[in-house]
């Protein structure tokens, strides 16, 4: 039902260059992670220690498969009957039985005790420096910086692949899904702790470099931690099958320097920008915001999608009063996928979305809304 | 010998089935149907996988495809397949006329056709099928779920009540229709880990119908068992969906032990190397499998007690597992092996299962899962246990009992080709899925980052070919019913062994009308 005569064009035409892309040197990735086979230990003590842990597993799975293997290969081309071979009749063997039971024990046993010594590493949250509100949105994240020292603001990472390359042609394109309109950063050789908690859904925060994945529970704060040892930009996605856009909500982290890190926080904090901005500004701006935020339910043209999430194109709410487009907006619809944007983003950007679903696409209500009517708004006009 | 009437006539030979060998046939007929359409699903993914970029489906129908595909592998395909054979062949190997509840046994059937119609038609209904996941973990599935998954509930229950009355009937049948003579431990271990999965099935399929029924309350009669805005617990859901999830898969490969014990023997013209030792592995197992199930959610934020406790409990299942493996392998040895088609899948088996129960052992190291958990590590690790695991065992049961079902022998150049591309197919789909696990590739994506592309691609041919294979034995096995040679023997197999070789072959609508004496 989903498939077009274009698509399946597509389709057809484009894997004869992927498969002479797979077997030339020709770059559709990075040569280095192109035929990664292994997981990577990555920049932290205890991601080390996992890698370890993974190899040394891996390592004696391997050793046991040589013992089970190389006997079963030579019974399968000494013992045939066309060999001329008589089939024995006996069975059992106390020895064996008794050996193959217990040597396992003390194989287990010697994979037991790093396994728990890690998984208590992994596990002490304690004497963090820096803490972290991670909250999973259908198919967003949003970071809230808990600073001890009072300083606290937050801000949404949307991915920032276009949807045109995603549906076009995404081989050019360097760090395809895995890039976000703003990432977080974090100190290095700082222990950063991850409170992990999820507003609709169940998602999962997962940086495979920072060795953390931990599940985010909407009702439920769990913690993670990392220390990373290098700068740098390490990438994940979201681990739990979150709805539509699982696959489309990456999580990018850059570890840098304090300094950098402290200007970074000196500037996030400043307050939100109230001025008003003119028409032409909030459309523009609009545009973009509602490219990252709401295109992904709504349509890039507001058409919604059939059956699922109603298209906003000439609605009754997008072109009727503003005080129920701003209660949508701000407090969104319970019970369904519309999330309450008024705790995700701030004013100025609600202004800027609302005037833009008021006047683009042929809509026509040919109002806009500034910065100071949101919070108007959301003081006294929210429940 | 009493005077029997045959079957009916045309239709109503089906509807009003209450022999075990045509309700076994519509069994194995109805999943071998449910296994294409699955099939088809899994095709749909790998193409959308083909390559980086959405070319073919929206993200929202990817996802019911991979929720389709799991819950028609799982409950359409694999299940009844194994119930079908259970129903065939059970009475069969212990000397029984029949089932001892016929006419459950055909409601038990009749009800499956119903329950996945009803599941499947949440595809053309609005909002699409389900698109949650085969593990459909609330509040995605309640809250945020699309208006299927009422359908989806009452399909669930369907299928649940049809296996809870299967499992009844075998576990009757075995306790009161053994031949005389024949003690419990001298029932061919096919019976043996069918009656396991049996009590299995009855612990926890009532588990599952608890957790849909929470699901349609939170859905429709608003209560929050599951939405932590209404004190409810999103993490319940997974306790109680893995308390019925882990057995599930136990189910699902314990008759496939079965039916591996059954023909390695055969083929190695040797008797099983430890049975006792094999009968106390599979209740070990299925005792172990009850007490492991949070391993599924070493990443939900348990307290670090638990983790430890299932992470212990967990590595253990390794022994029993162990346990078997090396009891195919002494079987094996000193015996004199030929290489029929069954015995060929029966090897990919042992070779595949194991790889399989290796990453099993993998996945159990708590710290190290956080990084394989829901990739395509965890994908590949339930495919070669799945697939190469009850898939193949399958195919060697259909193989190695179709001339006693049927009375013709299959074509073995065809049979040992399938094996050959299934095996090739198989590995090429899923061995490099463990790469892209570990490199990070998360599971149920419907689009990648670059560095995934070249491995994707492998799978996608691989999985071409392996969906390919299976038409290939669709073929074979209508081929062998109208037009393969025709066997006289009873033993059919030099090596075989047990009750059912000894009925004539074909065998008749009703054997063993009078029980048989076991020594």
């Amino acid at each position: 039902m989903y498939l077009s005569v274009d698509r399946l064009k597509k389709f057809t035409f484009r894997p004869a260059l992927m498969l002479f892309v797979l077997f030339s040197t020709g770059a559709i990735a990075d040569p280095s992670q192109r035929w990664q086979l292994n997981m990577s230990p990555g920049v932290t003590e205890l991601g080390q220690k996992i890698y370890d842990l993974h190899m040394a597993v891996t390592i004696i799975c391997c050793v046991i498969a040589l013992f089970v293997f190389i006997p079963l290969t030579i019974i399968i081309v000494k013992h045939r009957k066309s060999t001329g071979k008589q089939a024995a009749t006996w069975h059992e063997n106390l020895f064996f039985e008794l050996s193959w039971t217990i040597i396992p024990f003390f194989i287990l046993g010697f994979m037991a005790y790093p396994s728990t010594m890690t998984l208590i590493e992994a596990y002490d949250t304690s004497d963090s420096d820096i803490d972290i509100l991670v909250t999973g949105y259908q198919w967003k994240w949003k970071y809230e910086y808990l600073g001890k020292d009072g300083k606290n603001f937050s801000f949404m990472s949307n991915l920032s692949t276009p949807r045109d390359v995603i549906y076009g042609d995404p081989t050019e394109r360097e760090n395809y899904l895995l890039e976000v309109d703003e990432p977080l950063l974090i100190p290095v050789n700082q222990k950063t702790r991850f409170l992990v908690t999820a507003a609709d859904v169940i998602h999962a925060w997962w940086v495979p470099d920072l060795a953390v994945k931990k599940d985010a529970t909407p009702g439920y704060i769990n913690e993670a931690y990392t220390i990373p040892t290098k700068t740098g930009t390490y990438r994940g996605q979201c681990a739990e099958l979150c709805g539509k856009d699982h696959g489309f909500m990456p999580i990018v982290v850059k570890v840098v320097e304090q300094a950098e890190f402290d200007a970074w926080v000196e500037e996030k904090s400043k307050a939100v920008d109230l001025s008003p901005k003119t028409f032409d500004e909030l459309m523009a701006l609009g545009k973009d915001l509602y490219a990252t935020n709401c295109a992904a339910c709504h349509g890039v043209n507001g058409e919604g999608i059939a059956g699922a999430f109603p298209g906003l194109k000439g609605s009754p709410i997008a072109v009727g009063d503003m005080t129920g487009h701003l209660d949508i907006v701000v407090n969104g619809k319970p019970g369904t996928a519309m999330a309450a944007y008024g705790s995700q983003l701030d004013a100025l950007k609600l202004a800027a979305i609302i005037t833009y679903e008021r006047n683009a696409w042929g809509n026509n209500a040919g109002d806009s809304v500034q910065a100071t009517d949101v919070l108007n708004y959301m003081n006294g006009g929210a429940k | 010998m009493g005077e029997h009437h045959g079957p009916e006539k045309g239709i109503k030979r089906w509807l009003l089935a209450t022999n075990h060998k045509d309700i076994g046939t519509m069994y194995l007929w109805f999943s071998f149907a449910m296994f294409l359409i699955g099939g088809a699903f899994a095709m749909i993914i790998r193409a959308e996988l083909f390559q980086p970029g959405m070319q073919l489906v929206e993200p929202d129908f990817f996802n019911q495809m991979t929720t389709l595909h799991g819950l028609v592998m799982v409950f359409g395909a694999i299940m009844p397949s194994f119930v079908g054979l259970a129903n065939w062949m059970i009475p069969m190997m212990i000397g029984a006329p029949d089932m001892a509840l016929p006419r459950m046994n055909n409601l038990s059937f009749w009800l499956l056709p119903f329950a996945f119609a009803v599941l499947l038609s949440s595809l053309f209904m609005e909002g699409g099928a389900p698109n949650f996941g085969w593990t459909f973990y609330a509040p995605l599935s309640t809250t945020y779920g699309p208006p299927s998954t009422t359908f989806f509930i009452f399909g669930v229950h369907i299928m649940g009540a049809s296996s809870i009355m299967g499992s009844i009937n075998i576990i009757a049948t075995v306790m009161n229709l053994r031949a005389p003579g024949m003690t419990y431990m001298k029932m061919p271990l096919f019976v043996w880990t069918w009656v396991i999965t049996a009590f299995l099935l009855i612990a926890v399929m009532p588990v599952l119908a608890g957790a849909v029924t929470m699901m349609l309350m939170d859905i429709h009669f608003g209560t929050s068992f599951f939405s932590a805005a209404g004190g409810g617990d999103p993490v319940l859901f997974q306790h109680i969906f893995w308390f019925f999830g882990h057995p599930e898969v136990y189910i699902i490969i314990l008759p496939a032990f079965g039916v591996v014990s059954e023909i390695i023997p055969t083929f190695a013209r040797k008797p099983l190397f430890g049975y006792a030792s094999m009968v106390y592995a599979t209740a070990s197992i299925a005792f172990l499998s009850f007490i492991v199930w949070a391993h599924h959610m070493y990443t939900t934020g348990m307290p670090l007690a638990g983790e430890l406790y299932f992470m212990y409990a967990t590595m253990l299942i390794a022994v029993p597992t162990g346990v078997k493996v090396f009891n195919w392998v002494a079987t094996m040895y000193d015996g004199a092996l030929t290489f029929e088609t069954p015995m060929l899948f029966c090897l990919g088996f042992l070779f595949l299962f194991t790889m399989g129960g290796f990453t099993g052992l993998m996945l159990s190291i708590a710290p190290a899962d956080f990084q394989y958990h829901d990739t395509y590590f965890v994908v590949a690790h339930f495919h070669y246990v799945m697939v190469a695991g009850a898939i193949f065992s399958m195919t060697a049961a259909v193989y190695y009992w179709l001339p006693k079902w049927c009375g013709r022998m299959y074509n073995e150049t065809l049979g040992k080709a399938q094996f050959w591309i299934s095996f090739i197919g198989f590995n090429l789909t899923f061995f490099p899925q463990h790469f892209v696990g570990l490199a990070g590739m998360p599971r149920r994506i419907p689009d990648y980052a670059l560095q995934f592309a070249d491995f994707n691609m492998m799978s996608s041919i691989g999985a071409f070919i392996y969906g390919g294979s299976q038409l290939f034995f669709l073929y074979n096995v209508i081929a062998t019913i109208r037009s393969g040679e025709k066997v006289s023997d009873d033993k059919v197999w030099e090596g075989a062994n047990g009750l059912e070789w000894t009925v004539p072959t074909p065998a008749p609508f009703h054997t063993f009308s009078t029980p048989p004496e076991v020594k």
